[in-house]
């Protein structure tokens, strides 16, 4: 359609053979794009999404609100889940068609590690947007050994400021614990990671002795707290910090009720985060509303990040909605508008905090899965040492390029988005190129995970 | 209440004075003047709550701000059905766009399969007491189902009675809580249709409801049957009356004034029932309304909550006072007072 309008635009400067040579690349670009746009009209239209109330959320209300799942012939219903645990389990037994999933939960899913199914993830939903907060009281400890500047603590702070904090509590005795979401969540490696970078050992998962805990060797005890609880958990004293998605770091900052001291964006500088998770059976037996749910997300993450970041306040009033996250719009906006709170009045520039676009943070990376599964292993949550093999065999098995790719060219098709947009799908192996941009600079290729196991200090190999 | 409870005693005519005062009852400026001094009695009584509420609420802080006194709650219930009219004009919308979809669809293809699917938007307050009634309703009717036939024959026959009662002991004191995760998992497991006529969760809340407002009922139907008049129950053996005659003529009709008690007792514990079932199930309904809303922790949270709680106990009231005039209305002997 797009081509018809801009024609006349561009026949008129050029000569006669230059005319009939462009005609010639629009005939054979429309016959191709003909071929490759056609999506057939959605197999099954009436669909059920599930979600966490989490900022990160914000695509499928945006496809929602803006009425991309609509264009796409899709009729589709927004349900807030209780927990990550339902929410995996509406998802597998089929009462949820797809849903806004951690990406550690289709990995875990799949290779058998909680419940086994066999779950896939055609699209990655952002990236960042966690953050790990400390009770005040822990804080105040934690500050004495937290390097200043102008009287503001340096950023990005190590667990090692909180191990003396530590320490303390075990010389007393008592037990140091922490919030983290589900067990094989982003904020759950993201704690560890972060623990360990700084000597405190987080723990071990050992399936094969039947103990799921996570706790064995533990100088600090994680135990699993639903989201939006968190605070309200923090502010009970049953945890002293915790691991979370955003609003929720924000909303201590707000309540008085805790400090957030890091960003995963410091931990791992654009880590994967979220991502669209459904079961590989639905994928086959609905090919094109597969594609055609992922189209629409996908329009919604270029909206979000659309004028550098323009739109987000407008989102934020949105998910402020009671049906969607329903926090203040004040909480929301402080991350979701590209800062970050950390100590009260603190406020920093953070813009890649929320990203929902850009950075390529859609495409499904093989690298990404990966990732994940050296954290696994790393934590215990796969009991036994696998060759580098093995790990590319099960990302290839979870993430799903070709469903994307098939979404992202019927976009460029219709003219909605640019190949500029997307990787380029003929050379994309699905691996992004080695980064160190950790917290700890240890070097991660994706290609060789057992090297990077090898590296890392604290942890299984 | 107090103002009842002194009207009523002063009408038992015991003292001359006391009699002199109840033949004045009935004239106009008595009436009057009784009904002024209630209806100004129940003003002074809620204006003093509303009050010393808003008086303490503004004392309190919480981590979701000020706790909500009477004005910021009434702000809330103002919000809460504007957004109903706003979620109304979407539902609008919707069909509008989907009709103009459709008809696009049909050029394109006059054979296209066209559906007008439900709306797809999220349930406003008031559908959420909507749900809370129909399913507090069908409940109780289940419970009622059971439980008058089964405290008849209870109250008809010793041995049953003595056969029945340690199992009605058992399960009268448990909570609500308790049963909600066996009825989910047998009605998971036991409601399996592909075409169902009510959502699971629909049918877990009302089972839920039915286990718990069993109880009131089958007890005091057991009791009103057994404790009829003898002089009527002789009577009735004198004239030889079939037995269903006696139980339609005799026995129901005594027994009707405590099976009513039962009832009125059972869907109050009904009611109550079903809130915190939606809470823990997260079935649609008031108490799913109220768990979504202390999950979003924003600075509304606590008001919304605190409508919801009014709403509640109004709708609490309005079907004790329902279930009254039913009362009245069947039962033959108007004289008794009922409160």
């Amino acid at each position: 359609m797009s081509i018809t309008i801009r024609t006349p635009r561009q026949f008129a400067p050029q000569s006669l053979a230059k005319k009939a040579r462009t005609l010639c690349v629009i005939v054979t670009s429309l016959l191709s794009t003909y071929a490759l746009a056609e999506v057939g009209p959605a197999e099954k239209d009436e669909l059920t999404f599930g979600f966490i109330k989490l900022t990160d959320m914000a695509p499928f209300a945006i496809a929602y609100e803006k009425g991309y799942f609509e264009d796409e012939g899709l009729y589709v219903t927004l349900e807030a889940q209780a927990n990550w645990k339902v929410l995996l389990d509406g998802v597998i037994d089929g009462q949820l068609d797809a849903a806004h999933m951690l990406a550690g939960q289709p990995i875990a899913a799949t290779i058998g590690y909680g419940t086994q199914a066999h779950i896939v993830t055609p699209l990655s939903l952002d990236l960042n947007g966690n953050g790990i907060t400390v009770s005040n009281e822990v804080w105040e400890q934690m500050r004495q050994h937290i390097e200043m500047e102008d009287g503001k603590p340096v950023h990005p702070i190590s667990a090692s400021a909180l191990k003396p904090v530590v320490e303390e509590y075990a010389a007393r005795g008592e037990a140091f614990n922490m919030g983290m979401v589900f067990p094989v969540s982003t904020h759950n490696y993201e704690i560890r990671y972060w623990l360990a970078a700084g000597g405190i050992h987080p723990g071990f998962y050992m399936p094969e002795r039947g103990d799921n805990s996570g706790m064995a060797q533990a100088q600090v005890q994680l135990s699993v707290t639903p989201p939006p609880q968190m605070p309200a958990t923090l502010e009970a004293g049953t945890i002293l910090g915790y691991s979370v998605g955003e609003p929720w770091n924000q909303q201590a900052i707000f309540k008085g009720i805790g400090v957030p001291v890091i960003t995963d964006y410091e931990i791992w500088k654009n880590n994967p985060e979220k991502v669209l998770g459904m079961t590989k059976e639905f994928t086959t037996l609905y090919p094109n509303t597969t594609i055609r749910i992922v189209k629409a997300l996908l329009r919604a993450g270029q909206w979000l990040d659309a004028n550098d970041n323009g739109n987000r306040e407008e989102a934020a009033r949105i998910l402020s909605r009671g049906e969607y996250v329903g926090a203040d719009y004040e909480v929301i906006a402080n991350s979701m508008t590209g800062t970050f709170e950390y100590e009260r009045g603190d406020t920093r520039s953070v813009p890649d905090f929320n990203v929902f676009f850009r950075h390529f943070a859609t495409y499904p990376y093989y690298s990404d899965a990966i990732w994940y599964l050296t954290q696994m292993r790393r934590w215990g949550q796969i009991a036994e040492t696998k060759s580098d093999d093995w790990y590319i065999e099960q990302a290839k098995s979870i993430y799903q390029p070709s469903i994307y790719q098939a979404a992202a060219q019927a976009l460029i098709d219709e003219g909605s988005m640019t190949a500029t947009d997307f990787p380029a799908f003929a050379t994309e192996t699905g691996f992004r190129p080695a980064t160190d941009e950790f917290l700890d600079a240890v070097l991660y290729d994706g290609q060789q995970p057992n090297a990077y196991l090898q590296a890392l200090e604290i942890g299984l190999k | 209440m107090s103002n009842t409870a002194e009207s009523s005693s002063s009408a038992t005519p015991q003292t001359p004075q006391a009699t002199k005062w109840y033949s004045d009852t009935w004239t106009i400026p008595a009436l009057v003047k009784r009904s002024v001094r209630s209806w100004s009695l129940s003003f002074i009584g809620i204006v003093t709550f509303a009050l010393l509420w808003q008086g303490t609420a503004n004392n309190i802080d919480t981590s979701l701000g000020q706790f909500p006194g009477p004005i910021q709650v009434l702000e809330q219930a103002k919000n809460l059905y504007s957004e109903y009219g706003r979620e109304q004009q979407r539902r609008v919308d919707f069909f509008a766009r989907q009709d103009v979809r459709n008809a696009a669809l049909l050029e394109a293809d006059p054979n296209a399969d066209v559906r007008i699917r439900p709306y797809t938007g999220r349930p406003t307050f008031i559908d959420q007491i909507q749900t809370s009634l129909v399913t507090v309703s069908f409940g109780f009717f289940i419970a009622m189902l059971v439980a008058i036939p089964l405290g008849a024959v209870c109250g008809l026959s010793e041995s049953t009675y003595n056969a029945i009662n340690p199992i009605i002991q058992l399960f009268k004191p448990v909570s609500p809580l308790a049963w909600l995760p066996l009825v989910t998992m047998l009605v998971s497991a036991l409601y399996v249709s592909d075409n169902p006529w009510f959502e699971k969760s629909f049918v877990t809340s009302a089972i839920t409801v039915a286990l718990c407002c069993l109880w009131p009922t089958v007890i005091n139907t057991t009791v009103g049957v057994s404790s009829v008049d003898k002089d009527l129950i002789n009577v009735s053996r004198v004239i030889q009356l079939p037995t269903h005659t006696h139980i339609l003529k005799i026995v129901l009709p005594s027994a009707l004034p405590l099976i009513f008690t039962g009832m009125r007792l059972s869907l109050a514990t009904g009611w109550m029932v079903l809130i915190a079932a939606e809470m823990l199930a997260q079935n649609p309904g008031l108490g799913k309304f109220i768990w979504d809303e202390f999950q979003n922790g924003s600075s509304d949270s606590l008001s919304r909550i605190m409508v919801a709680v009014l709403v509640i106990g109004f709708i609490g009231l309005i079907l004790d006072k329902l279930m009254l005039a039913l009362q009245r209305y069947i039962s033959w002997d108007k004289q008794t007072v009922l409160r």
